[in-house]
């Protein structure tokens, strides 16, 4: 969508104050096939997992996604065809776990699968995206094989004569973004590091708001300096606690780490990488019949255990 | 002498690097243990900035990755993300730790890709926040293990610009950052030649010989006249840092 377009679809959405509460299903019927996705979160923080799982249950095909780092998130959209492209700037499983195979694999067969970017690049692309502008100049990248790959154009600043490099801005179809606590209007506060998000929540035309709590909107103008998304970016709000596992959100839970090694060490010691990750597709994604469900596979132990180590913040 | 691992030596080397009242950006694993290890020692002033939004954290449990909340424990602010690298565009970060998969004469660094990008030989995860701390931290310590493979005539791709071609390229290109300052590996230190901006070998630690680093880089090394021999680690540096890793999880014997 082009920079006038995307600004136009701001213009014309229903900004409203309304009761934008709904389920999970009817929220990611908002993404459509083909769609340029911001997804919210940093590696292994406050990924909107939940959303992820039921976009990938309802097999949106050929999405390009965008997010800061990519973890075993990455590996899921890409077996389950949800993801056409990564725009990233660095996709791995993870210190323990190594580089990731799948996106060896799909990276190695089509190179044009994983756009790579520095992080301040692809944060830069949504800052202005949020900003309102087509473009916004950095100093980072200059001089490296990413100014080429990325394909980006060098400028002159005329007031200063300092040679910088245009990164173009990105104004997403929809956001995803996980926040701890939001009001059934959309007012999203989001505790510990933003990450993305809130750059996201304004550049993308469409927000979707999946928290893990709901609050009454008396909490949200008591506390209006922790309110980081502004009802009138949000377009969806859905509730679901543990909305990030097995990744963490912070303040709340931390990361499964024994849950995410089990795909992690078992993706390194299976011979069909493929067949693996389709596997534990089946298993977690397709087959439970709720997000519930799919939590308790994991097991109430390691819920209480990932709460106990992450409690560092009470709302 | 006691013993150690090449990893201890690196992170020692690293931390004793540092110096009080700096800002340093340190992802996980031993930039992070240098940095943690050089406030116990010797620099309580240093505040460590991590790419996912945290400032000056109070590490307890070591984190698996430098994006989670373990990272950011007790920090004093949590910018977003695009702040936190705008701090290093504007100056703010004194020193940057790197390392990569392949890095060459001029420290450049490639953590994007083996052979040409187009059809890859081994596609590797990419820059994160690398290119934009070699793009403009204020300085920027590279930590690696050496082996040939890894130290190569040059980078099959640039992600983190080090001097790029040498002599005055990185200042003809616009870049801001001073670039490397140092590379440290269980061999050895090496800096960069004011004119060429080549790597040089000025330092080797204690039992090391030049005929070892030579064997182990993989293009022609100059050696400073004024070549040193690194002070091994104390029992006290060991010490502290042991207690900062007792599963040794970073810290245990072998390459990293």
């Amino acid at each position: 969508m082009s920079y006038r377009d995307s600004r136009q679809a701001i213009v014309e959405k229903n900004k409203g104050l309304r009761d934008k509460q709904t389920t999970l299903e009817e929220a990611v019927t908002m993404v459509q096939d083909g769609d340029h996705v911001a997804v919210g979160g940093l590696q292994y923080t406050r990924t909107p997992v939940g959303a992820l799982w039921e976009i990938i249950r309802q097999k949106r095909q050929n999405l390009t996604i965008y997010k800061p780092l990519m973890s075993f998130e990455g590996d899921w959209l890409f077996v389950s065809g949800v993801m056409g492209k990564a725009v990233t700037s660095w996709f791995s499983g993870g210190v323990t776990w190594g580089v990731s195979k799948i996106m060896r694999t799909f990276a190695e067969n089509d190179p044009s699968t994983f756009d790579e970017l520095s992080l301040l690049g692809l944060s830069l692309r949504l800052k202005a995206g949020a900003m309102g502008i087509p473009c916004i100049p950095t100093k980072s990248m200059l001089g490296s094989d990413l100014e080429k790959t990325a394909g980006l154009k060098r400028f002159t600043c005329p007031y200063s004569g300092e040679e910088l490099l245009l990164v173009p801005a990105v104004n997403p179809d929809v956001a995803i973004i996980h926040s701890q606590v939001a009001d059934k209007y959309g007012n999203g506060q989001i505790f510990g590091p933003p990450c993305l998000d809130i750059e996201s929540a304004k550049a993308a035309n469409k927000v979707i708001l999946t928290t893990e709590q709901i609050v009454d909107n008396e909490h949200i103008r008591d506390t209006p300096n922790s309110t980081n998304i502004p009802f009138f970016c949000v377009d969806a709000v859905v509730e679901l606690p543990f909305g990030c596992y097995p990744h963490e959100c912070y303040g709340r839970y931390e990361p499964a780490y024994e849950k995410l090694g089990e795909y992690g060490q078992g993706l390194l010691e299976a011979t069909d990488k493929i067949g693996f990750v389709k596997e534990y597709l089946e298993k977690y994604f397709y087959q439970p019949e709720n997000f519930e469900e799919y939590l308790s596979l994991f097991g109430v132990k390691s819920l209480l255990e990932t709460t106990r180590l992450g409690r560092i913040w009470k709302p | 002498m006691s013993s150690y691992t090449p990893a201890e030596l690196c992170v020692i080397m690293g931390s004793r690097a540092l110096k009080d009242g700096q800002i340093v950006f340190a992802g996980a694993g031993l930039p992070l243990l240098s940095a943690i290890h050089a406030q116990k020692m010797h620099a309580p002033g240093l505040a460590i900035l991590f790419e996912v939004g945290g400032v000056a954290p109070r590490i307890g449990s070591l984190p698996r990755s430098t994006n989670e909340a373990r990272s950011v424990r007790r920090s004093m602010a949590t910018p977003a993300t695009v702040d936190m690298m705008l701090y290093l565009q504007r100056g703010f970060v004194d020193v940057g730790f790197l390392g990569g998969a392949q890095i060459d004469r001029h420290g450049n660094i490639n953590s994007s890709v083996v052979g040409p990008l187009e059809k890859p030989k081994v596609r590797l995860p990419g820059s994160g926040g690398a290119n934009d701390i070699a793009s403009s931290a204020n300085r920027v310590f590279i930590i690696s293990y050496h082996e040939k493979r890894r130290f190569v005539e040059k980078v099959d791709f640039v992600t983190s610009p080090g001097f790029l071609d040498g002599g005055q390229a990185r200042e003809e290109t616009g870049l801001l950052g001073g670039g490397v300052e140092r590379v440290i590996t269980n061999l050895g230190i090496l800096k960069f030649d004011s004119q060429t901006r080549s790597m040089t070998l000025v330092a080797v630690h204690p039992g090391v010989t030049q005929q070892e680093v030579h064997e182990k880089t993989g293009f022609e090394l100059p050696v400073s006249d004024a070549l040193e021999e690194t002070t091994p680690p104390s029992e006290e540096e060991l010490t502290a840092l042991r207690g900062l890793d007792p599963e040794r999880k970073y810290l245990k014997e072998g390459d990293f």
